[in-house]
């Protein structure tokens, strides 16, 4: 299987990539706005298609950008992109808290400064049964966690997304209780495929996609990586987690994506694959077993789900 | 303005209505143009079309006790077919585009996920209702016994609300109004029952 990303791309050529894309928007404002909305990304596909596992097939950047699930925004997958446009993700700060040396805010910028962003093709598995393939750029979340120098004592990792409900009026209604929060355990964190992500397809984030940094787990349903990330907190107990706190019968802390373990809304023993007509056979951990299987190998995952 | 004679007259125009979505919905499908997901759009689109056209049919019946507009009931069979036709759609879309006929799959949905459960029974008590809807089988069971089936109707109004509200995750606004007017237009026909004048014996 491969997974990590080759194509190391240095975070300057990004700056310059967008430089570049800013100002083919500008005259593509002239042209035809539908097709060119699109048409901006690397042309040379073959950075991502080359990551690929042989039964995966990119979905396209506007499949990824129109369709999700990011409630701040509405609760319809149409709603992150429609009614994205006035959330500011620029200047951003990131607060580590809690189980470390010393609690600091970062600058975004100050901890790009200080990682390597690289190429990451991941499958995502939604839990309601559909599913995309997705080139990411990001780093490696155990790059900010060494940054963020957290005590031996942290168990466990907390995520926190921005409120700003005056530019993200699904904010403005209750239906879950924000901020959203996420958590993961320690391991799961320092695991190499967990990333947090600044970019897709050579993109900046969109903002409807989680700008400007967001987390990726590709083994888990795709409501574990959380979006638009202002604070990370390290903890000895197992954080709350918002969809856990909604409906802890339907959806667990761990939320590895597992065709075996029944959820009451969905079964998760087939996914769509958006761009696909037939179903496809759900992967355990969503294809990413060789990977991560040892994290759980103590673990009834039917319990703990 | 009201008579029975412009309802009747006014069908025609009605049928095209009520039917051009669902013309729609399936040349879209077939070119391509229902986003990114097409079936569950499709599927969505098709069910919440049901649902609105069975609270239409139960919302005729109580405008019908209005005076004035009382030939409006003329409309509910028509309407109520439809809400069947939409239904048949919605289920087969789920059959056949969404699960393949795969029936061992599709069997085990309905028994493991309460909210496909309600659909089902839902749509299996409509299937009594839209094949007695013809004067010829009114006459047949007689009246009685022809509107005591028809009684049906209300746990399928139910039923497919309750589809509807299991189904949303977590803002559960949209169901919780489709209910709110399933459960004032029933209070409405029981209020009426108790206050109803004892000479109808």
């Amino acid at each position: 299987m491969k997974i990590l990303g080759s194509e190391i791309t240095p975070y300057k050529t990004y700056l310059n990539r967008r430089k570049f894309i800013k100002g083919s928007l500008a005259s593509a404002m002239l042209a035809t706005v539908t097709s060119s909305a699109f048409a901006n990304h690397d042309s040379d596909l073959s950075i991502y298609t080359k990551n690929l596992n042989e039964n995966d097939k990119l979905n396209s950047y506007e499949e990824i950008t129109t369709y999700n699930n990011f409630y701040e925004f509405g609760t319809h997958k149409k709603h992150p992109h429609l009614n994205s446009g006035n959330f500011k993700p620029r200047p951003w700060t990131i607060k580590i808290d809690g189980l470390v040396k010393k609690p600091q805010t970062f600058d975004l910028e100050k901890i790009l400064s200080n990682v390597t962003i690289e190429d990451r093709v991941y499958r995502l598995r939604c839990v309601e049964a559909w599913s995309m393939v997705i080139p990411w750029q990001g780093f490696q979340l155990s790059e900010l966690i060494k940054m963020a120098e957290p005590l031996s004592s942290a168990k466990y990792v907390q995520f926190v997304t921005v409120f700003r409900p005056e530019e993200m009026p699904g904010q403005q209604k209750r239906t879950i209780i924000w901020p959203y929060r996420e958590g993961l355990r320690m391991d799961e964190a320092m695991n190499p495929l967990t990333i947090l992500a600044t970019g897709l397809y050579g993109h900046e984030m969109p903002n409807q996609n989680g700008a400007p940094i967001r987390l990726v787990v590709p083994w888990k349903y795709g409501f574990k990586s959380i979006k638009s990330i202002v604070e990370i907190r390290f903890l000895d107990t197992q954080p709350e987690t918002s969809w856990e706190t909604l409906a802890p019968w339907e959806y667990g802390f761990y939320a590895n994506v597992n065709p075996n373990v029944n959820h009451p809304r969905w079964s998760q023993g087939t996914e769509r694959r958006i761009g696909e007509f037939k179903r496809r056979e759900t992967l355990m951990f969503n294809g990413y077993e060789k990977e991560v299987a040892h994290l759980y190998k103590d673990l009834d995952l039917t319990k703990f789900y | 303005m009201f008579s029975t004679r412009n309802f009747n007259r006014s069908k025609p125009v009605l049928f095209i209505l009520i039917l051009f979505p669902s013309l729609l919905w399936a040349y879209q499908f077939v070119t391509g143009n229902l986003g990114v997901n097409p079936i569950e759009k499709l599927m969505d689109e098709l069910g919440l079309m049901a649902l609105r056209l069975i609270i239409i049919t139960l919302m005729i019946t109580t405008l019908s006790n209005i005076r004035p507009l009382k030939s409006i009931v003329v409309l509910r069979r028509m309407i109520g077919l439809f809400a069947f036709y939409y239904v048949c759609l919605h289920f087969s879309t789920y059959i056949v585009l969404d699960h393949f006929l795969d029936m061992q799959f599709i069997i085990q949905d309905i028994i493991k996920r309460p909210f496909i459960t309600f659909g089902f029974i839902s749509f299996l008590f409509l299937i009594p209702l839209a094949s007695t809807s013809t004067n010829n089988m009114i006459k047949r069971l007689g009246f009685k016994l022809w509107k005591k089936i028809h009684y049906l109707i209300y746990p399928v109004a139910i039923l497919a609300s309750m589809h509807f509200y299991v189904l949303v995750r977590a803002d559960k606004t949209e169901p919780v109004i489709y209910m709110g007017i399933i459960i004032l237009l029933l209070l409405h026909r029981i209020f009426k029952r108790l206050t109803r004048p004892q000479l109808a014996q």
